[in-house]
């Protein structure tokens, strides 16, 4: 005997489920670990994981870290921002505050880093432009993410938490040369003169010198 | 003097308290509403760059309102009243501690209150999420604290009130399935607004310079509050669900124990989705974000599954009961779809789970995060379930609401009808378009992505512009499908005709939602029809078909994900 939800049922109503029922959920729980299995799978196979290397960092501490990194490397200034080019496989850094991004990073195609990202007063959020990639940034934490750049261009990075009334003006930069068809890795001076430098363009593929 | 009344139409003793409690709660539900809806169009006519109406710090502040009066006021004021209704109406038994439920509104008004001010005097511009150390003044977490504890205590009210019913011996059996998804929300409650405590109090503290608030802490158990209070919406539409189906069409239940115990399995795993919000974070590893984000190995998302199959399967089969057995959809096709109770209940269903599950799931696996967190597809995914799914699920209800325990006729009732198409078909474009626009990276929460000003540019292709104005245009038609709402229920509550104590349908045609006259809810006809096998399909074949599809859409969309993840930079 059927009744709607609104009936208290009477007697044991821990019953035997309908046929469509246990097909259904039968078929739900499989797909449930197919969902569940693709997140280690992806650690094992794939390439994007937002595991890093985290560790708390005192704010004040990883900013004299920054400051350290950009005396050590900077190579240009862009619009105001040092233009920093560490050595091809080293540990880089990027700091948020309000509302800028420090330092304007230089990176080599196809080379892996270790990216440390944190903040020095609050959250602020690591979006990188055109490619859709997210990281948290948050202050007294590092988040230190390996990635290799796989393409040749200049990347926006912008900010994609809420810090406050200048949230929307905090956009930094990260040009990734290909030393393989650049010539030189530190020879990017070319884009200096201009006021501000648009990374409205899609990244080049590297078609000529990508292939060799 | 009595203090119940005999509804005429269900023939249910209703406590004349929780009469008052239900009315309370969901008129400032109402209010709430108002505002979160005027202040949606505001947002939308600022992040829409073709107008950009707000200034950035008027952007910022009225999204904070929208948010809070939406997803706390709103959403929780109506849950209270829902609470009230499933416990006391539904069992015939009597609120057990009146006094303290309006002791419970005094102090939920009085934080929402103390909120609102907080916000629109520009003290508390920090949104909804108030990620410390981003501060606000003392009053916006106190505020939230009052509101909290009141709705703690209606919480208590309704366990109490279960106790009360079964000790009073108002029902026979087990509590009806609708009751039970109740309680599975408040539950629900009970586990979020303990976490609420455990973070704005400390909160509360450090704005008043007497603690230290880590923030990562802070965002783990803010969470434990944030995405646990939408996962109380999710047990009380899923209750509604049932509600609705009924009151409609003489939906029955399939089998109480697949439906009882999905709702179990909400209670055990579902508040673990605080993890989505973490998953790019820095303070956690891949063990915990993997195990919680899954809500262990989604549980959760089974138990959504499930009813995703018995709500339409019951639907289908209270039909097929009473006669609607031609094809597979003949019962579909021949339900009451000028039922503005009815149509809600199908809309919130279909695009809860279509477009706001698969969604939430598939952005909520861990490396996929990285292509959606913070960007427009979070909005996107949660507009698909909190406001297309949950609020069109108390929409349609309020229809039964007005005339059942307001007992007023519904005002404007062609209006009415139309209501759920307008406004679910509004979100449903506005929330898509708004996804598709997350996947160019166009971040959420922001004033300006034509960045003018900003040291370097970035220019978003030009289909990112086409779908603001496709958001654009939906949120505006939602946003007419919620005036509709508004306009229907304060006329029909305040200025509407007394139902007196009419129940047939000579009287109510055209004044209340058809369910009300023709009464599938109380019995199935005599002489029960033998259900038809449809082959492999079984006795519910157009479920069967509709949850395939579901299934279908759900693993292209996962899929294209990940291979969308895969285009990115190596990152691990």
């Amino acid at each position: 005997m059927y009744q709607t939800g609104m009936a208290p049922p009477q007697g044991v109503w821990w019953k035997p489920a309908h046929k469509s029922e246990k097909v259904w959920a039968t078929v739900a729980f499989v797909w449930c670990m197919v969902l569940f299995a693709m997140m280690p799978i992806w650690h094992l196979r794939g390439g994007q994981n937002p595991s890093g290397i985290r560790a708390k960092v005192d704010p004040a501490a990883f900013q004299a870290r920054v400051q350290e990194f950009i005396r050590d490397y900077q190579v240009d200034t862009d619009n105001g921002f040092p233009v920093v080019a560490p050595p091809p496989g080293s540990d880089v850094y990027m700091i948020g505050q309000m509302w800028s991004w420090l330092p304007v990073l230089q990176l080599e195609k196809d080379v892996e880093y270790t990216l440390h990202l944190s903040a020095l007063d609050v959250n602020h959020g690591f979006n990188l432009y055109p490619f859709n990639v997210n990281f948290q940034v948050v202050p007294g934490y590092d988040y230190g993410l390996r990635i290799v750049p796989t393409e040749a261009g200049e990347y926006g990075v912008v900010c994609n938490e809420f810090c406050g009334v200048g949230h929307h003006l905090m956009v930094g930069k990260v040009i990734v040369t290909d030393p393989a068809r650049d010539g030189s890795a530190n020879n990017v001076g070319a884009t200096t003169g201009e006021e501000q430098t648009s990374v409205a363009s899609q990244p080049t593929t590297g078609t000529e010198g990508g292939t060799q | 003097m009595n203090p119940f009344r005999k509804c005429p139409t269900t023939g249910l003793a209703v406590h004349k308290d929780a009469d008052a409690l239900i009315k309370a709660n969901a008129v400032a539900a109402t209010v709430a509403l108002l505002i979160g809806g005027v202040t949606a169009v505001l947002v939308l006519l600022t992040r829409w760059q073709a107008v950009h109406l707000l200034s950035d710090v008027w952007f910022y502040r009225i999204l904070t309102v929208h948010g809070m009066n939406m997803l706390i006021f709103f959403i929780l004021f109506f849950e209270m009243a829902v609470l009230y209704f499933a416990s006391a109406v539904l069992l015939n038994a009597r609120v057990a501690a009146p006094k303290t439920g309006w002791v419970a509104f005094v102090l939920m008004l009085a934080g929402a209150a103390m909120v609102e001010w907080a916000m629109f005097t520009g003290r508390a511009d920090v949104l909804f999420t108030s990620y410390v150390p981003l501060k606000a003044h003392w009053s916006f977490y106190l505020g939230v604290i009052l509101f909290a504890v009141g709705a703690i205590l209606v919480t208590t009210i309704f366990f109490a009130t279960l106790v009360v019913a079964k000790r009073e011996k108002t029902y026979s059996g087990s509590m009806p399935l609708v009751t039970f998804g109740a309680m599975t929300a408040a539950i629900i409650a009970a586990i979020t607004l303990l976490h609420g405590a455990a973070i704005y109090i400390p909160t509360f503290l450090w704005s008043l310079g007497l603690m230290e608030v880590d923030p990562q802490v802070y965002r783990l158990v803010w969470w434990g509050l944030g995405h646990s209070s939408q996962q109380i919406n999710v047990a009380a539409m899923v209750a509604i669900w049932y509600l609705l189906g009924g009151l409609t069409v003489g939906a029955v239940v399939v089998n109480e124990k697949i439906s009882r115990t999905a709702f179990v399995l909400y209670i055990l795993f579902i508040s673990m989705a605080s993890a989505h919000h973490l998953l790019v974070d820095p303070g956690f590893g891949p063990s915990w974000k993997i195990v919680n984000t899954s809500y262990f190995m989604y549980m959760a998302v089974l138990a959504s599954m499930l009813h995703g199959f018995t709500v339409p399967a019951g639907i289908e089969l209270g039909m097929r009961l009473r006669g609607f057995t031609q094809g597979l959809f003949g019962w579909l096709r021949r339900a009451p779809w000028h039922d503005p109770g009815f149509s809600a209940l199908c809309l919130s269903v279909v695009v809860f789970g279509f477009v706001g599950g698969i969604t939430g799931v598939t952005f909520g696996t861990e490396q996929i995060n990285i292509i959606a967190h913070n960007t427009l597809r979070i909005p996107g995914h949660f507009h698909a379930t909190v406001v297309s799914g949950t609020a069109m699920a108390f929409m349609g209800v309020t229809y039964y609401v007005i005339p059942l325990i307001f007992r007023k006729k519904i005002a404007f009732y062609g209006l009415a009808k139309w209501q759920p198409w307008v406004f679910s078909a509004g979100m449903l474009v506005f929330s898509m378009a708004m996804t598709f626009a997350g996947t160019f990276g166009v971040p959420r929460r922001h004033w300006d992505v034509t960045f003018s000003g900003a040291p370097f540019g970035v220019e978003y292709s030009a289909a990112v512009d086409l779908l603001f104005a496709v958001m654009a245009a939906g949120g505006l038609v939602a946003a007419v499908g919620g005036a509709m709402y508004i306009v229907v229920t304060v006329w029909s509550v305040f200025f509407g005709k007394p139902l007196g104590d009419e129940t047939t349908q000579a009287a109510l045609a055209g004044a209340v939602p058809p369910g009300l006259y023709t009464r599938p809810f109380t019995e199935l006809p005599a002489g029960t029809p033998k259900l038809k096998e449809h082959g492999k399909l079984g006795t519910m074949p157009g479920t069967m078909i509709l949850v395939g599809v579901f299934l279908l859409a759900f693993v292209v969309y996962y899929f294209a994900n990940w291979k969308l993840l895969s285009a990115m930079w190596q990152i691990g």
